[in-house]
C-alpha cells in the first residue's frame, strides 16, 4: 500500500480535515491516535507473555448540517485515508438529523494548546524489552527473597495524540506512561500486591514494589475467617482507587446529572471536610495531558469540595446542552457514556499510615478490591471482594491475616464515614485515566459474605 | 497475503524462532445508538494488522504493526525474537506445544443476510421504531436502543505449513427503558442486557422483534419503582436464560480455563478453584442434571469458529458431565501438561494482541422431561430472576453476587408481583449442586457476551452460551442495606 506523505498525528488530521471539507463536510473533527505500546507479563516467577504494538487510529466526525457520522480506521495510506473519508461522507448522508446537536466545539484562543512538560519521559518513550526485563527480574529476585511467587506485568506506551478540527483547532500531543503491579503468592495461601503508574517509567523502584508485595503474601499466610458483619475499615490507596473511579463513573459526569441517575447535586453535602475531590489532569503527581479527545484543553475541575458537590465534567454536547463551555473531558466520538474525570487528585489529610490503623479499635486493613461493580448506581452500592491482603485490626494493631469478604456497600455511605484521611497518596492507573490517592478509614464497612481463602 | 506471511515466517525462523505464527486480520466494526428517539451516532470502524508470535529456546515474544507490507515483516518479525530472548532472561520452564496437524481451509460464519449491505437508514429506523416503542410508557425517563456489527477476516500461517482463512460476522441489537424516581432507578433490557449479539446475519436482528418487545419491557421498568424491595432470606430461585448465561459464564467459563489454573492470569482477574487435583479426582461441580460442554462448533454462537488462533480445529469438550468436572478449555501449551491435547480455545482480540485461551460457546446442556414453564409450576415458593444487572466474583471464582433487572414472585406454580433490585450470593460448587431442575431444548437459546475481559494488555471476546433456564435451591437472596 502506498503510505501517505503525512506522518506525524497532526499531519495527518489536518489532511483528513481537508479531505472532509472538500467532500461537503460542514464541520468536522478528525482524531489521531498513534501507540507504540509494550507489556512484559510474568506468572510463577518467569516471563510468560511479552509483547509490543505499533498501531494508529485514525477517527473523522463528519457532519452535514445536523447528520453526524463517526468512522475510523488504522490505514493511514492514501487509499485508506480516501476510504476513510467517503465512508463518513455516505453515512452523513442517510443518517438522521440530530435535534440537539451544538456544534462542534470552538477553540481556546487561537486553537492550539500549551503542551504540558510532564506528561512526557524519554525514558518511557525509549524501554526497551531488555529493560522490562530487568524491572521484571527485580520483582522476581524480592519474591525469591520472600520465598514466594512473582505475578504481574510491566507496561510502557509512547502515544501521540492530534485534534483538528473546522472550527479551528490543532492540538498535539505526546504523552508516555507505564505502570508496574504485582501480586506474590506464598506457598502457605498468603497473597499480596502492589503497584506504581508514573509518566517516567525510570522513576519506579521494582525491588520495592516487588518487596512490598512479597512481604505482604508472607503476613497474609494461614488466614482466618470472619463473619460478615460491618466493620470499621481502614482501605489503603489501592482499594480507594475503586471508591474515586466508581463515583466518577457512576456521578461526577455532565451526561449522568442530565440523565438523573446521578448522586450528585451541586451543594449537596456526601462526606466530611477531611474529603475533597479534583480532576487536575495538569497535577505532575498524576499521569498529565493537556486537552481531550475533542481537542479541548483540560480544566481543573472541583469535584468534591471539603465534602460539598461542586461541579461536574462536561464535554462539547453536555455542555451544549447545559449552555456552557466544555472542561475538556469529552472521550473519543461518538460516546454514549458521556465525559470522563481521567485525572481524579482526592486530597491528601494529614493522618500517617500507622495511626490510621491505630484509630481502629476493632476493625479491618483492606489492601484491595476484586471485581467491583454497581448494584444500585444511583445510590451507588457497590458489590466487590477484598483481595492481596484483609487483616483484622484490634487495639489499633494488627492482629494477623483474615478470608477475603464480599461487600454490598454504597460509597456515598462510606465517603460520609470517612474519619480520617491518610498523608501519603500513590499514583494509580485507574478504569480509563489515572487517580491520586491516598488511604481513608472509614467508620463502617457492610460485608455480607465470606469465602475459602 | 502469503507473501507477507511467509516473508514474516522465514524472517522470525532465521533469527532463531524455533516456532512462529502470524495473524493477518481486517475487522470491521458498526454501531448505531439511539437514546430517547433521537439518534446519538454512527460509528464506522475499521482496523488492519499483524501479529507474529515466537518462541525462542521455550520462550514467547509478540509484536504487531498495522503496517502491512514486507519491511514491516521484518522489522515486526525481529521485535518478536528480539522480545523473545528478553523473555529468555526470566524463564524457568521452557514452553513446549503439543503436536497437531497442520491446518489449513475456510471457514465463514453462516448468514443469510450480510449486515453491512443493510443501508445505516433502514438499521436506524429499525432501531427508532423500537426506542420510540419503549420511550411512549408513560413513567420512562430515557431509553436507550443500540445496534452492533463484526466481521473478521482473519488469516492465520505457521511455520509448520499451517494456513487458514476465516471469515466471522457477529450482530446484536437490543432496547432498553430506563425509569428513575427520586433515588431509585430502573432499567429493563430486552433481549438480555449485553447486547443481544450473536453470530448471525441481519437476519437475526428481524427475528429479534425489539419494537414488538420493547412496551413491554418498559412498562416493567416503570412497575418496579413501585415494586417492593426484594426481601432477603434464603429461597429457591429459578434462572432465565437472559440471567442463567451470566451465571455460566462466570462460575464454570472462566474458572476451567486452565491458563487460569496455572496462574496465568493472577495478577488480573486471579486464578481458579479447579485446580488440576480435582480433575484427577472427579470433583463434582454440580447436580447429576449439570453437564457443561465448551463447543465451538455451536450454531449462532460468539465462540464459534473453524479454528482457534493457534490453528487447532474447532471441537466440542466437556468440561461437567452429569455434575463431574471432567475437562478444562485448552491451548496447545497448556494442554499437554495435564496429559492431554489442546481443545482449541485460544483466541485473540484482533491483530494487535496474543491469543489468550478464552471460552467458546460454554453451554449448559438442557435436560430433557420439563421445560422452563413447568419448572415454575413445579416450585412452590421462590423467585424468578431474569436479565443480568450486576456481576461479581472473587478471584477463585467461588462467592459470587448477581444482581438482576428483575425478580417475579413465585407461589404455588405461578409467577406473580414483581421485586425490585433483586441480588443473590453463593459459592459456586454449593450453588450448582443445589441445582435440580434445567430447562428441556423447548427454551434453550444460545445468547453471549461481546465483552468478557482478560489478559494484559486488556483483550475483550466475543462468547457464546447455550442455555434453557434452571432451579436452584436454598440460595440466598436479597443481600445488603437498602
Amino acid at each position: 500500500m502506498s503510505k501517505t506523505a503525512a506522518t506525524s498525528p497532526l499531519a495527518i488530521a489536518e489532511d483528513v480535515l481537508k479531505r472532509a471539507l472538500r467532500v461537503g463536510a460542514t464541520e468536522a473533527e478528525v482524531l489521531v491516535m498513534t501507540e507504540d505500546a509494550a507489556l512484559t507479563r510474568f506468572a510463577n516467577s518467569e516471563i510468560h507473555q511479552n509483547v509490543a504494538e505499533t498501531n494508529v487510529n485514525v477517527s473523522l466526525r463528519f457532519v452535514r448540517g445536523r447528520r453526524v457520522a463517526v468512522a475510523s480506521s488504522g490505514r493511514t495510506d492514501e487509499e485508506g485515508l480516501g476510504a476513510l473519508v467517503r465512508r463518513a461522507a455516505a453515512i452523513a448522508r442517510t443518517c438522521e438529523e440530530l435535534d440537539d446537536w451544538g456544534g462542534l466545539p470552538a477553540p481556546d484562543g487561537d486553537g492550539t494548546v500549551p503542551r504540558l512538560d510532564a506528561a512526557f519521559a524519554q525514558p518511557t518513550a525509549d524501554a526497551s524489552p531488555e529493560f522490562r526485563a530487568e524491572a521484571v527480574r527485580a520483582v522476581i529476585g524480592a519474591a525469591d527473597d520472600e520465598g514466594v511467587l512473582a505475578y504481574g506485568s510491566f507496561s510502557t506506551s509512547r502515544e501521540g495524540i492530534a485534534v483538528a478540527t473546522s472550527t479551528g483547532i490543532h492540538a498535539e500531543e505526546e504523552r508516555t506512561s507505564s505502570q508496574l503491579l504485582t501480586v506474590s503468592m506464598s506457598p502457605n495461601g498468603g497473597t499480596g500486591y502492589a503497584e506504581a503508574a508514573a509518566t517516567d517509567a525510570s522513576t519506579i523502584d521494582a525491588a520495592a514494589i516487588g518487596r512490598e508485595s512479597a512481604t505482604k503474601a508472607r503476613a497474609t499466610e494461614n488466614a482466618i475467617s470472619l463473619p460478615a458483619g460491618d466493620y470499621p475499615v481502614v482501605l489503603e490507596e489501592y482499594a480507594v482507587l475503586d471508591i474515586t473511579d466508581m463515583l466518577g463513573y457512576l456521578g461526577f459526569s455532565a451526561l449522568a446529572v442530565q440523565e438523573e441517575r446521578s448522586f450528585f447535586e451541586p451543594g449537596k453535602r456526601i462526606g466530611p471536610n477531611l474529603v475533597s475531590i479534583v480532576d487536575d489532569a495538569a497535577d505532575p503527581a498524576g499521569l498529565p495531558m493537556a486537552f481531550d479527545y475533542e481537542g479541548i484543553r483540560k480544566q481543573r475541575v472541583v469535584l468534591l469540595e471539603e465534602g460539598v458537590c461542586r461541579e461536574v465534567v462536561y464535554d462539547a454536547q453536555t455542555a451544549a446542552r447545559a449552555g456552557r463551555r466544555s472542561t475538556g473531558h469529552g472521550l473519543p466520538a461518538p460516546n454514549p457514556f458521556g465525559p470522563f474525570p481521567l485525572n481524579m487528585v482526592m486530597a491528601a489529610g494529614t493522618t500517617p499510615r500507622a495511626d490510621l490503623i491505630a484509630g481502629l479499635d476493632r476493625g479491618l486493613l483492606v489492601t484491595r478490591f476484586h471485581y467491583t461493580n454497581p448494584v444500585h448506581p444511583k445510590l451507588a452500592i457497590v458489590t466487590g471482594m477484598t483481595r492481596d491482603g484483609t487483616f483484622l485490626v484490634e487495639g489499633g494493631k494488627i492482629v494477623g491475616p483474615v478470608r477475603n469478604l464480599r461487600y454490598t456497600q454504597s460509597y456515598l455511605d462510606a465517603l460520609a464515614g470517612v474519619s480520617a484521611v491518610g498523608s501519603e497518596r500513590k499514583t494509580l492507573r485507574g478504569f480509563l485515566g489515572s487517580a491520586v490517592v491516598p488511604a481513608l478509614r472509614i467508620d463502617a464497612w457492610t460485608f455480607t459474605g465470606t469465602t475459602e481463602h | 497475503m502469503r507473501e507477507l506471511t511467509e516473508r514474516a515466517l522465514d524472517t522470525a525462523a532465521q533469527l532463531g524462532a524455533s516456532y512462529a505464527d502470524i495473524r493477518i486480520v481486517h475487522r470491521r466494526d458498526e454501531s448505531i445508538a439511539i437514546k430517547s428517539g433521537k439518534l446519538e451516532g454512527v460509528l464506522s470502524g475499521e482496523s488492519e494488522g499483524f501479529g507474529v508470535r515466537v518462541l525462542v529456546a521455550g520462550a514467547w515474544g509478540f509484536a504487531s504493526s498495522h503496517h502491512l507490507d514486507l519491511a514491516e515483516a521484518d522489522r515486526v518479525a525481529a521485535l518478536a525474537v528480539r522480545i523473545a530472548k528478553a523473555s529468555g532472561t526470566a524463564l524457568r520452564t521452557p514452553v513446549t506445544l503439543d503436536h497437531r496437524p497442520p491446518a489449513h481451509g475456510r471457514y465463514e460464519t453462516p448468514i443469510a443476510e450480510d449486515p453491512f449491505k443493510i443501508p445505516v437508514e433502514r438499521k436506524i429506523w429499525h432501531l427508532l421504531e423500537a426506542d420510540l416503542a419503549a420511550g411512549k410508557v408513560a413513567g420512562v425517563s430515557f431509553t436507550e436502543s443500540t445496534y452492533g456489527a463484526q466481521r473478521e477476516d482473519k488469516t492465520f500461517a505457521a511455520t509448520d505449513g499451517s494456513f487458514t482463512e476465516q471469515t466471522i460476522t457477529h450482530v446484536g441489537a437490543a432496547v432498553e427503558a430506563n425509569a428513575i424516581e427520586g433515588d431509585e432507578h430502573q432499567r429493563r433490557s430486552y433481549p438480555d442486557a449485553g447486547g443481544g449479539w450473536r453470530a448471525a446475519g441481519w437476519e437475526w436482528i428481524k427475528e429479534l422483534d425489539l419494537a414488538g418487545n420493547a412496551e413491554r419491557h418498559a412498562e416493567e421498568a416503570v412497575a418496579l419503582l413501585t415494586a417492593p424491595q426484594c426481601p432477603p432470606g434464603v429461597t429457591t430461585v429459578v434462572l432465565d436464560p437472559s440471567q442463567l448465561y451470566n451465571q455460566v459464564h462466570e462460575s464454570c467459563g472462566h474458572p476451567t480455563e486452565l491458563d487460569r489454573v496455572f496462574g496465568t492470569e493472577a495478577s488480573y482477574a486471579g486464578t481458579s478453584f479447579l485446580t488440576t487435583d480435582k480433575l484427577d479426582e472427579g470433583f463434582r461441580y454440580g447436580s447429576d442434571l449439570v453437564t457443561i460442554v465448551a463447543d465451538a462448533s455451536s450454531p449462532f454462537g460468539m465462540g464459534t469458529f473453524g479454528w482457534d488462533d493457534e490453528g487447532v480445529a474447532a471441537q466440542a469438550i466437556p468440561l461437567v458431565q452429569n455434575g463431574i468436572f471432567v475437562g478444562y478449555q485448552t491451548s496447545r501449551e497448556t494442554a499437554p501438561r495435564i496429559g492431554r491435547t489442546s481443545g482449541g480455545a485460544m483466541r485473540a482480540d484482533g491483530w494487535n494482541r496474543i491469543p489468550l485461551i478464552r471460552m467458546t460457546n460454554i453451554n449448559l446442556m438442557p435436560v430433557e422431561g420439563m421445560s422452563l414453564d413447568d419448572i415454575v409450576a413445579d416450585t412452590d415458593d421462590g423467585l424468578y430472576l431474569a436479565t443480568n444487572r450486576s456481576w461479581s466474583i472473587d478471584d477463585r471464582r467461588l462467592n459470587f453476587q448477581f444482581a438482576t433487572e428483575v425478580a417475579y414472585e413465585i407461589k404455588g406454580g405461578k409467577r406473580g408481583r414483581l421485586f425490585k433490585n433483586p441480588t443473590y450470593t453463593g459459592i459456586t460448587y454449593e450453588f450448582w449442586r443445589a441445582c435440580d431442575a434445567v430447562g428441556d431444548g423447548s427454551s434453550y437459546v444460545m445468547l453471549g457476551t461481546p465483552n468478557c475481559g482478560k489478559g494484559e494488555p486488556s483483550q475483550g471476546a466475543h462468547v457464546g452460551h447455550g442455555v434453557s433456564g434452571a432451579r436452584f435451591r436454598n440460595v440466598q437472596v436479597g443481600v445488603g442495606k437498602w
